[in-house]
């Protein structure tokens, strides 16, 4: 008969919190907060490249002479990575699926243009992310990195990023990731806080301005680099090549 | 003045639907967006043709049953006002207006731009009440109420279910539409003793019927006719939070 | 036919609890074994259906909106009264049931409006219990006003949106019995029809809006909560959905039908402008605390309002009722709107509208604090009219608001058919030719609440429950009508659409039968009414089918309803040679323009019983004693 009891009773729904709608978003959040961290200490150790040869490679080399504690960075980003992702793509066709038919004219009063392209930015950064790992990390795709050292014999971490940007087409893809990471959080950030419930009608504006703050600072402090580098601000050390 | 409508016709739920265009012709601008609906439906009928069907009944903005995503916008575009509330003169002559029914998986078309909004209802079932039957009601004055704490909890209380928030949701999510029924009950002491489990049922049915998640777009609170807060979903994520840590 | 109002003997205020004492209980185990069907889920319908179930009744609740929440009730303004007393400004059980029986001009009954004023302090109690968000004071206790010419302030809000959250609170208890499965809701569910067996009534036939499907549902009772029938004027204050046609078919099934001429006319409304116009929205009346009406002293002045002097405008009210001023009760200050138009002095475009200025209140109180106070109402009407009332007045109007008659119910709320209860707006009983602000959710809520779920146990326990299914021939011919009625609504296949008659009906009647009526008239009104209805017959267009939604079915039928009902109430109007409450004849009028009341001769109930279409209906009284309040002529002077 009517369109009211066609649906299970209400009280038999019965969802947990990891599986709820809300509960995803949380997770998203944890998950993407972590992240966050990584990416700010992770300037924060580029930048390093400022100083010289000897501080970034002094710096790489203790990475490595504290396994127990990289290893278990790693492990929660590769987990924290593994969630966001899946998750991401997850609640994006979701979402998509709550409105099988699409409007024919939409338009958009509010909602920001960072914010209804998450998706995309956060595919840009995964890509990113691969391609990041391969290059330096893995040093798969410019494999004669891997026979840099400096005068101590470590491994001349400082050389290999200079020599990976001074490749414009290397610089620019990492422009455009700096990019999309940068525009990911500008709705992230204070996403963030609306998702933790510690918004309210005072600090939305600020938050939002909270998000552009964190997204310029990220972007300068990262893509500073390969500027420097393609302007030749720093060089290679004599000897390298 | 004159106007352009194209309008989404579709005969049932089963059916295709597509859109239609209409001459509107001599429209007064004091006019309502609906009596407008009106005049169209009656040239319709003289030709023969089956009018334009919508929601509607109180047409002053109050019962929620209008509904319309005009021009793109779900209730057309002008803050804090509902599409039976939207006058003409918020549209220029010779303009080309679309109009479009509720969209979401949990807003079926039942016919024309008239869609079910039943699962709103079945939302507040799963909870967004306080069990006090009738009869055994202390004095209303026994708990007083901080002024702030009530107003607060009216600017939340003051939605009406119109549904426009998921229709402009990306996501098509009700977010704003639950987290308004759990705030202002929430707020309230009377809401106290169900405020675990209330919250906890709403988010879980609010799922069960196809509403998307919220990305925090806060396109809801753009077209909400009573401008209600997405502040409340914030409250909502906390009450939800505190809800399955506390598991009463 | 003897109509027995079954009012309890005994001293006024002990009644009611005398009543519940005597009144037969179905014991608690046993309720599961009854059902009641509730149509309309306004706050009366709502609140009973929610209540009965709370007791273990099965209930089938029925609406035509898609939400139960969408009642009509949802669009009350102003407030709830109730005799709290809060304010400690002498307020009493006692004082809010005489005011509301003078109010009513002495044509309620004594015992009904007694015990609705007793109920009223519970009301508030259970709305606060559910979390309904009343206004408050700084201290965090319950605010008050004082609303619609009381002297006292009993009056709880919850801004501008009383109704609203009242009913929220119903329907909030009512998901709550839906979500337990103790109620089963039908939305877009019309009643088209009343089923009676063996002269009870025991089912009612509905078509679903959204199928067509033509089916019936059988109780041991039912109850109709569906509302007024304002919109027998086309443009009213009400939802455009409302209409009497779920009375109207009881009435035809037997029930009587009360005081149909009691019609009320809110005097502050937005003015009508045009032809197109489909709702009239009303200003609440709280805006009278503050605003001062006036017209200009010489008719036909096009100056704007700004530019006539002080000492040429007119305040009307203020000179008339020097201490009730621009309070004075709704009736008055409606025709008192309608003189001064008449008389070539009204403003605006149509020159049929007042102005209500805020000027003075703003200079005395500062704009912050008007703002505070009606701000919402003040962003409603420049929203509608593009006006900004904080520079120029507000125009406003009476418009149609509020039916005071309905179907005649006893005491119990039980109409003259056994079984058939009626509660709320649809019923007669609380407000005799006028309705005071802020009582008719109090009334929806009191009926549905406390008193209907007391009284329906009465009846069932002399019953027991009957177990009818709808297999009875009864439910099968109720169907075929109606069946009949739609195919024959859908074949006539005219000229001219259901809402065009429906404004030539409204329109005779807002002329005819409005605030002022006399006997030719109403005579000339009745014979417009029964050509329109003979023409609608002949020559509406309906488009579509039965067997999907079809919103012009639904309205043609409402309106072929109404065609037949505006004719009652004419008779209504026609037999009461007096003028009281809303209920205005010219003939009967003091000198100086007031109401002239006739107690020797009408102080009794018109109850309508059909006797066939097209023939009079044939007229009962039930004559009204008064053992407490002496009647006297009401004055707000
Ligand atoms: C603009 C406005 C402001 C008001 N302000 C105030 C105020 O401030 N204070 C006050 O006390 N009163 C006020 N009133 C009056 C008050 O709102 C109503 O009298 C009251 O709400 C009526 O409630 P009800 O439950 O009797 O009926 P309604 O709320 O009218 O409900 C009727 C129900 O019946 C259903 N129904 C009707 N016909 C059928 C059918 N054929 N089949 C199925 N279902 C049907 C409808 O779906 C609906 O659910 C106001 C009225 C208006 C119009
Ligand atoms: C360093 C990398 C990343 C960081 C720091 C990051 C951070 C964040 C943060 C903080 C949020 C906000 C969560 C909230 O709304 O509360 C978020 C949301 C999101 N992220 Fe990322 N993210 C990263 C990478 C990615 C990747 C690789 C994807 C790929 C799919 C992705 C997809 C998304 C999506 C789709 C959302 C929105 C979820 C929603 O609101 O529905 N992110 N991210
Ligand atoms: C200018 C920008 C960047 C530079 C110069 C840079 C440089 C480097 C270098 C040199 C390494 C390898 C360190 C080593 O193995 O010794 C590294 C690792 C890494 N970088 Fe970056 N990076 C940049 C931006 C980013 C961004 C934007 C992200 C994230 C979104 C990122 C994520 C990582 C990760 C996940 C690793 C692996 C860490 C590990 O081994 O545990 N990097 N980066
Ligand atoms: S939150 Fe606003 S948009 Fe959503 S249902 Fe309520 S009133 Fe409508
Ligand atoms: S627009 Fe949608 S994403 Fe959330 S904030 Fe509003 S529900
Ligand atoms: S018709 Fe009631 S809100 Fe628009």
């Amino acid at each position: 008969m009517s369109t009211v009891q066609v649906k299970p009773a209400p009280s038999q729904a019965k969802v947990t919190f990891i599986s709820s709608s809300i509960g995803k978003k949380v997770f998203q959040a944890i998950t993407g907060s972590f992240m966050f961290f990584f990416v700010v200490g992770h300037m924060l150790g580029n930048l390093q490249i400022f100083i010289g040869q000897d501080q970034l490679n002094t710096y790489a080399q203790a990475l490595k002479d504290v396994p127990y504690l990289t290893w278990s960075v790693r492990f929660v980003m590769i987990v924290c990575l593994v969630i966001h992702v899946w998750w991401g793509i997850q609640l994006y066709f979701e979402n998509w699926f709550s409105r099988p038919i699409r409007y024919v004219v939409s338009k958009t009063v509010q909602a920001s243009l960072s914010s209804r392209t998450m998706i995309f930015t956060g595919g840009g950064i995964f890509l990113y992310v691969v391609y990041h790992l391969l290059h330096y990390t893995f040093i798969v795709t410019n494999p004669q990195y891997a026979g840099l050292h400096d005068s101590l014999g470590r491994h001349d971490v400082y050389s290999m990023v200079i020599l990976g940007f001074q490749n414009g087409w290397i610089s620019t893809v990492y422009f455009v990731a700096l990019f999309s990471l940068s525009y990911h959080l500008v709705h992230a950030i204070p996403s963030l806080f609306q998702t933790f419930g510690l918004n309210n009608d005072k600090t939305k504006f600020k938050f939002d301005v909270l998000g552009w703050l964190v997204a310029i600072v990220l972007f300068v402090g990262y893509s500073i680099i390969p500027a420097a580098v393609l302007l030749n601000i720093i060089k290679l050390p004599e000897g390298v090549l | 003045m004159n106007l352009t409508l194209r309008v989404w016709r579709q005969k049932n739920s089963q059916e295709k639907g597509h859109l239609e265009t209409y001459q509107a012709k001599d429209i007064n601008e004091d006019m309502s967006f609906l009596e407008m609906l009106d005049v169209v439906n009656e040239d319709l009928i003289k030709e023969g043709v089956e009018p334009i069907h919508f929601d509607h009944d109180c047409r002053e903005g109050i019962c929620g049953a209008c509904s319309l995503v005009i021009g793109g916008i779900a209730h057309g575009g002008k803050k804090g006002c509902t599409t039976c509330e939207l006058r003409m003169r918020n549209f220029k002559d010779g303009d080309t207006i679309t109009v479009e029914p509720f969209r979401a998986k949990a807003f079926p078309v039942i016919r024309d731009l008239v869609v079910d909004r039943s699962s709103m209802d079945r939302v507040i079932q799963a909870g967004g009440f306080v069990s006090a039957n009738t009869g055994g009601a202390p004095d209303a004055n026994a708990i007083p109420v901080h002024k702030d704490v009530s107003d607060t909890s009216m600017d939340a209380a003051a939605c009406i279910g119109c549904g426009a928030c998921v229709a402009a949701c990306k996501n098509a999510s009700a977010m704003l539409f639950v987290s308004a029924k759990v705030s202002h009950l929430a707020t309230l002491p009377q809401g106290q003793v169900e405020r675990e489990n209330r919250v906890r049922k709403m988010v879980a049915q609010m799922g069960a019927e196809g509403f998307g998640n919220c990305s925090n777009y806060y396109e809801c609170e753009a077209v909400c006719p009573k401008e209600i807060s997405v502040k409340n979903i914030a409250k909502m994520n906390r009450e939800f939070f505190k809800a399955n840590v506390s598991k009463k | 036919m003897k109509l027995e109002s079954k009012v309890p003997s005994g001293p006024l205020a002990e009644k009611w609890d005398k009543h519940r004492f005597e009144m037969k209980l179905v014991n608690p185990a046993n309720k599961r074994k009854y059902s009641v069907i509730v149509v309309g889920t306004g706050l009366a319908g709502a609140s009973a259906a929610a209540t009965m179930a709370e007791l273990g009744y099965n209930v089938k609740s029925f609406c035509f909106q898609d939400s139960p929440r969408r009642a009509h009730s949802i669009g009350a303004q102003g407030g709830i009264n109730a005799a709290k007393n809060y304010q400690n400004d002498g307020d009493s059980i006692w004082r809010l049931f005489f005011d509301t029986i003078k109010g009513g001009d002495f044509r309620s009954r004594e015992a009904n409006t007694y015990r609705l004023a007793q109920v009223s302090n519970n009301i508030i109690d259970q709305c606060v219990a559910q979390g309904v968000p009343f206004a408050r004071d700084y201290g965090g206790l319950l605010a008050n006003r004082s609303f619609g010419g009381a002297q006292v302030s009993r009056t709880f809000y919850a801004r501008g949106q009383t109704g609203q959250q009242l009913l929220l609170g119903a329907y909030s208890a009512l998901q709550r019995q839906i979500g337990l499965g103790k109620v089963q809701m039908f939305p877009r569910t019309e009643m088209l029809d009343l089923v009676l067996i063996d002269g009870h009534a025991k089912g009612i036939v509905i078509r679903d809006l959204v199928t067509g499907e033509i089916s019936s549902h059988a109780a041991d009772a039912v109850v109709l909560g569906t509302g007024g029938y304002g919109r027998v004027y086309n443009l009213s204050t009400m939802g455009l959905g409302c209409n009497v046609t779920a009375a109207y078919r009881a009435y035809k099934r037997g029930a009587l039908f009360a005081n149909p001429c009691y019609h009320q006319i809110h005097p502050t409304c937005i003015p009508h402008t045009g032809e197109y116009q489909s709702k009239l929205t009303l200003m609440s009346e709280s805006l009278r605390n503050d605003g001062r009406i006036w017209v200009s002293k010489n008719k036909d002045d096009n100056r704007p309002p700004g530019e006539i002097p002080e000492d040429e405008r007119d305040y009307y009210l203020e000179r008339k009722y020097p201490s009730f001023g621009n309070l004075a009760p709704r009736d008055i200050s409606s025709r008192s709107a309608k003189e001064v138009c008449d008389d070539g002095r009204g403003v605006g475009p149509t020159k049929y509208g007042v102005y209500l200025d805020f000027s003075e209140a703003i200079e005395r109180l500062g704009k912050k604090a008007i703002s505070d106070k009606y701000g919402n109402l003040f962003d409603m009407y420049n929203l509608i009219t593009a006006e900004d009332p904080y520079q120029v007045p507000m125009r406003i109007y009476p418009a149609s608001h509020y039916s005071m008659g309905g179907l005649w119910v006893d005491y119990n709320l039980m109409s003259n058919i056994p079984g058939l209860h009626v509660i709320g707006e649809a019923n007669f009983s609380d407000h005799g030719a006028n309705r005071l602000g802020a009582s008719a959710l109090m009334q929806g809520l009191a009926d549905g609440y406390f008193v209907l779920p007391y009284t329906i146990g009465d009846y069932f326990a002399r019953e027991g429950a009957q177990n009818i299914t709808t297999d009875r021939p009864e439910f099968r011919e109720a169907e075929e009508a109606v069946s009949a009625r739609m195919k024959k609504l859908l074949s006539i296949n005219g000229e001219r659409s259901a809402d065009s008659f429906h404004k030539a009906l409204g329109e005779i009647m807002w002329e005819k039968a409005g605030l002022a009526r006399n006997e030719t008239d109403l005579k000339k009104a009745i014979e417009e009414i029964v050509a329109l209805r003979k023409e609608f017959w002949q020559n509406v267009k309906v488009l579509g089918s039965n067997e999907s939604l079809n919103q012009t079915l639904e309205k043609a039928g409402r309106v072929a309803d109404f065609l037949e009902f505006a004719e009652i109430f004419c008779y209504d109007a026609l037999n009461r040679e007096e003028s009281c409450g809303a209920h205005f004849r010219e003939e009967y009028q003091t000198k100086e323009g007031e109401a002239l009341r006739n107690d020797k001769k009408f102080a009794y109930v018109s109850a309508w019983e059909y006797k066939g279409d097209g023939v009079k209906p044939e007229l009962h009284k039930e004559e009204l004693e008064f053992e407490n309040v002496e009647l006297a002529t009401r004055s707000y002077k």
